[in-house]
């Protein structure tokens, strides 16, 4: 364990003003652009945004998982002392899984297919743990009984097909907690579930990392599961960080218009259909050279140096940061 | 593996079907050949009379559902009638020549897997740098070249400029060497179980040339499905949750993606082996191969019903059990085939 994870004074993970465009046919899109965050021990931090924003290609980037067609012109991701840009990907190969995991949607689809879902949990400690298959084998069945799968040792032996999607998703969180890692990205992990298995995965989530004292970046397009589960949340919009803040300050008061329009779009379970505003105009297309602001197209609040000026990051406080000219 | 038994059963069952239709239309083909057996096997010399005797002999001049019900009737009892060209029963011939086919074709198979499967992989884990264009390269030039002219280039260079092949003449130089008592029916694996090294050599020298101009035509496919099937699993969800979880290159690659790509694999090769099978006859006349297909095409050429329809008796059987094995490969590569079962 490197000493940065040590203090608590360092935050595990530290994005600083990264900027990330991808090379393809029709040119470069600008996919992400000045992004900062920090994220303590502990903590669970959202990432909201509609489809398109950047959000997984962020979490991809924490984990060095990315696309050679990434570049990255300018910025830093760091965690637990490391600079994920710049490790070679031997030592990144062994970071994942032991010190940071990532678990995504379609869990059926992300566990192999053809392989018994306990031999994939051996596989990670096998890995990671330094131990002997026996050892890995009975550690796997902890592993499997941790995340409350009702007869782990019987279900060692299924394959992913014969498992319910919530169970297998309780075997991706299984494989990626198996070594105790420091950092969980969970991309989207309750897409594709029914409601009350979201509740039981990410109360499982939220347990397993409690009890380790692991944090967790949760990735989501849905605003209420990130205000019921996260500490803080930040919201994106075509690349940028428009809004990070405490889950209860944000919520409440909004400063971002964005956010404010996500608030008004998110169902609250008492309002009618009809109540539900949607949010007008879509995504700028981000291969275009774009205004500072690239929510300008679809503001009502903007000004004249919306389009001129680079966009200011406004600290409101208690790590409340807003980067608009005219927030609310 | 009770459940793998019962599987195979039931495909073994479902085979019944088609080898009756195979042996109804193999019997309308062959007596739709032109020409008059009884003239062919009486002799140039011979009269009317001693050809109606031939024709009477061989049952000829009943009439045609006569002669299905005869057929079925010998065919029950394991004879496939007398080949007018060799004047042994076909059932013995058969016999005789097909291991010959069949190591030749194991051989090439083993050879074609051998150099096609690392090539895709190689080619899929690079995609569209050197190795993978001159993996598409060697594979599609050794696709187009017809089978028989690979054969006699091989024959010119390896044996007739640089001696390193021995004289192409069949399974083994008998000048040399005495063929191995039969066993399995194979040289390799039968002078291997007579503990005969040197045999062992000669039979390996004899099929090295032809086994490689077989070979050739199977490697492009092969080479092909499992570069696409490879490059399928690499972009699959469940390779990028290995990769996210730091498992090793080489388990992630092994376990993860080429496991999951034999399936396809599998498929192709019971395909492959099929033609492979089918193009032995060009080689078997260049390598003086004693194998079926030559037989066959001398069967057909002499209007030899007998003998012809045992060889499509055969090759339906073989193929039958063909793709038996290959659904028995699949189920122990694919758990969920299993199941569907």
């Amino acid at each position: 364990m490197s000493a940065a994870v040590m203090t608590e004074s360092v935050p595990l993970l530290t994005v600083e003003d990264l900027v990330l465009d991808f090379r393809t046919r029709s040119g470069m899109v600008h996919v992400l652009d000045g992004i900062s965050l920090t994220l303590d021990r502990g903590e669970i931090l959202g990432i909201v945004g509609e489809s398109g924003s950047g959000k997984s290609v962020l979490a991809y980037a924490m984990m060095g998982l990315l696309d050679p067609a990434a570049q990255i012109p300018r910025g830093g991701i760091r965690f637990a002392g490391r600079d994920m840009l710049t490790e070679s990907e031997r030592s990144l190969a062994e970071t994942r899984g032991r010190e940071i995991a990532m678990i995504f949607q379609s869990p059926r689809t992300a566990l192999n297919p053809i392989r018994r879902v306990g031999a994939q949990v051996q596989d990670v400690l096998l890995r990671h743990a330094n131990v002997s298959k026996k050892e890995a084998r009975k550690r796997a069945i902890a592993a499997l009984a941790r995340v409350r799968i009702p007869d782990p040792e019987r279900r060692f032996d299924a394959y992913p097909f014969e498992l319910s999607g919530g169970l297998c998703q309780r075997v991706m969180i299984a494989m990626a907690m198996a070594c105790n890692p420091y950092l969980l990205i969970a991309d989207e992990p309750t897409t594709g579930l029914d409601v009350t298995t979201q509740a039981v995965v990410m109360d499982l989530i939220r347990e397993q990392v409690r009890s380790s004292n692991a944090s967790v970046v949760l990735i989501t397009h849905d605003l209420a599961l990130a205000g019921e589960y996260c500490d803080r949340i930040a919201v994106m919009h075509a690349g940028h960080i428009v809004e990070i803040g405490g889950t209860e300050a944000m919520l409440s008061a909004p400063k971002h218009p964005y956010t404010a329009r996500l608030i008004g779009a998110t169902p609250g379970g008492h309002e009618s259909i009809r109540d539900l505003a949607s949010i007008p105009g879509s995504l700028p297309d981000l291969r275009r050279d774009l205004p500072p602001c690239r929510f300008i197209d679809r503001c009502e609040r903007r000004l004249d140096c919306c389009a001129t000026d680079a966009l200011p990051s406004v600290n409101l406080g208690a790590d409340h940061i807003v980067r608009c000219w005219n927030p609310l | 593996m009770i459940r793998f038994l019962r599987i195979a059963g039931k495909r073994l069952l479902g085979a019944v079907p088609s080898l009756i239709g195979v042996i109804i239309v193999t019997f309308l083909l062959s007596h739709a050949l032109p020409g008059d057996p009884a003239v062919l096997f009486a002799g140039p010399a011979a009269d009317a009379a001693s050809v109606a005797q031939v024709r009477a002999h061989l049952g000829l001049d009943h009439s045609l559902p006569q002669q299905f019900l005869t057929y079925i009737w010998q065919l029950a009892h394991g004879d496939l009638g007398q080949s007018l060209t060799t004047g042994q029963p076909v059932m013995t011939d058969l016999v005789q020549r097909l291991p010959a086919s069949l190591e030749l074709t194991l051989v090439a198979l083993i050879f074609a897997i051998g150099v096609a499967v690392p090539l895709g992989i190689w080619a899929a884990t690079r995609p569209n740098s050197w190795i993978d264009h001159l993996c598409r390269g060697t594979v599609t030039v050794a696709a187009a070249f017809p089978t028989f002219f690979i054969a006699l280039l091989l024959v010119y260079v390896f044996y007739f400029l640089i001696p390193l092949a021995p004289e192409p003449v069949g399974r083994l130089n008998d000048v040399y060497f005495d063929a191995p008592t039969t066993i399995t029916g194979f040289y390799l694996i039968d002078s291997l179980l007579e503990g005969d090294w040197q045999t062992f050599g000669g039979a390996l020298a004899q099929i090295i040339l032809p086994a490689i101009s077989l070979g050739l035509f199977a490697l492009a496919p092969i080479a092909r499905i499992t570069r696409a099937a490879m490059l399928q699993t690499l972009a699959s969800d469940h390779v990028r949750t290995a990769r996210a979880l730091g498992l090793s290159r080489h388990r992630i690659l092994i376990t993860y993606a080429l496991r999951n790509a034999m399936l396809p694999v599998v498929n192709v090769l019971g395909m492959v082996f099929s033609f492979v099978l089918g193009s032995n006859v060009l080689i078997e006349d260049v390598y003086g191969w004693p194998g079926v297909g030559a037989y066959a095409v001398k069967a057909v050429i002499s209007s030899d019903y007998a003998a012809v329809q045992g060889f499509i008796l055969m090759m339906a059987v073989l193929y039958i059990l063909l793709n038996l094995v290959v659904d028995l490969l699949s189920m122990m590569v694919d758990p969920r085939v299993r199941f569907e079962g």
